[in-house]
């Protein structure tokens, strides 16, 4: 069976730590970081990068559009 | 597989758009107008009109605007923005023209301006984000403030025997033969920031076909405002705003 895997990059420096992206996302891959950013946000990062699957949700709804995503299908050996 | 071989440009599946600039927007943390601009920019570049469109930023937290879409734009005194996107039509009729505007803006000191720019029927979109507060002036009441919501002036919730109702402006504009599109969106979920994407695209298609005025209204927070966190904001909204200013499509011809 094919499974899904999927990545995201957030711009840090760019990231306000609205936590939006975080409650949006379907498969708890994100969380706000401790550490702060120049700016002083907890930045978004994938704290289970495993768990993500692409869908792109946390960059839809990022109001500071600092989130790129990407995705992979992987084929079962 | 590791994260740094799904990272990879043939895998991309979504990033910012071209039309976004740089700039580090001013708003709040979790503000809706980052979000509106994202999905504007995206329906701009997706129908390749971004030396085609022009746009009439606010007075309100907005009035930035240009900083933040690679496109023409020209700021409006307060409340006046559908009034300078009819004139920049009339001269430019090719041109895709939209006003941007808050709540204060279009149904406050600009209710005259957005009434008869309908009503006339002027070939532009309008996209109305209506927080339901002044934002940029630290949080006063707006016409659209809910009955009973605490503001910097309602300390202890609009009174509606002496400040009136809260304004459905949106239902109003769909009564004025003008409007070809009159629709209200939301942006907290990312299926609602893909439906109000649909429909900016087809307001904008709309002004291509010369239908006449599309108005998309957007449901949104004020997190500074209303004193909440983002993500607290978008459940008062979901709570309080939807009941009284129900989503759908009130018109489209
Ligand atoms: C002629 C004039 N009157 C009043 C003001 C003060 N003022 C600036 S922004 C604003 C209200 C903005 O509220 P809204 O349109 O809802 O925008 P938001 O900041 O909530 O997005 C007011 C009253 C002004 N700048 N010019
Ligand atoms: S939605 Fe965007 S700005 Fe907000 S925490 Fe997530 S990445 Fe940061
Ligand atoms: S004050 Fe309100 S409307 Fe203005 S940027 Fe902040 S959250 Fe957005
Ligand atoms: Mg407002």
């Amino acid at each position: 069976m094919a499974k899904i895997r999927g990545a995201v990059v957030v711009d840090k420096e760019r990231c306000k730590g609205c936590n939006v992206c975080v409650v949006t996302c379907p498969t708890n891959t994100l969380s706000l970081a401790r550490e702060v950013n120049s700016k002083g946000y907890n930045f978004a990062y994938m704290e289970n990068p495993e768990a993500c699957i692409g869908c792109a949700n946390c960059a839809v709804v990022c109001p500071d559009s600092v989130i790129t995503v990407y995705k992979v299908k992987l084929q079962d050996a | 597989m590791d994260v740094k071989d799904i990272i990879k440009e043939e895998n991309l599946v979504y990033k910012k758009s071209a039309i976004i600039t740089d700039n580090t927007m001013h708003y709040c943390p979790g503000c809706t107008h980052g979000t509106v601009h994202k999905v504007v920019a995206e329906v701009i570049e997706e129908m390749g009109i971004q030396d085609k469109t022009i746009g009439v930023s606010p007075v309100g937290c907005s009035v930035l605007a240009y900083n933040y879409l690679d496109i023409d734009w020209q700021q409006a005194a307060h409340g006046r923005a559908p009034a300078v996107a009819t004139a920049i039509n009339r001269l430019y009729p090719e041109k895709y023209v939209f006003a941007y505007q808050g709540d204060g803006d279009l149904a406050s000191i600009g209710c005259a301006e957005i009434i008869h720019a309908c009503n006339r029927g002027e070939n532009i979109t309008v996209i109305f984000i209506n927080n339901a507060i002044y934002g940029m002036t630290g949080g006063q009441m707006a016409p659209t403030t809910l009955e009973g919501m605490k503001t910097a002036t309602t300390p202890y919730g609009r009174d509606v025997k002496l400040a009136g109702y809260p304004l459905k402006i949106t239902e109003l504009i769909a009564q004025l033969p003008g409007t070809c599109l009159v629709t209200r969106e939301s942006a907290e979920s990312a299926v609602a920031v893909r439906k109000l994407k649909k429909m900016i695209r087809k307001a904008f298609e709309n002004t291509g076909k010369k239908k006449g005025t599309s108005f998309i209204e957007v449901v949104s927070t004020c997190n500074s405002g209303w004193k909440l966190s983002p993500v607290e904001s978008n459940t008062w909204m979901k709570e309080n705003m939807f009941p009284f200013y129900p989503l759908g499509t009130m018109k489209d011809i």
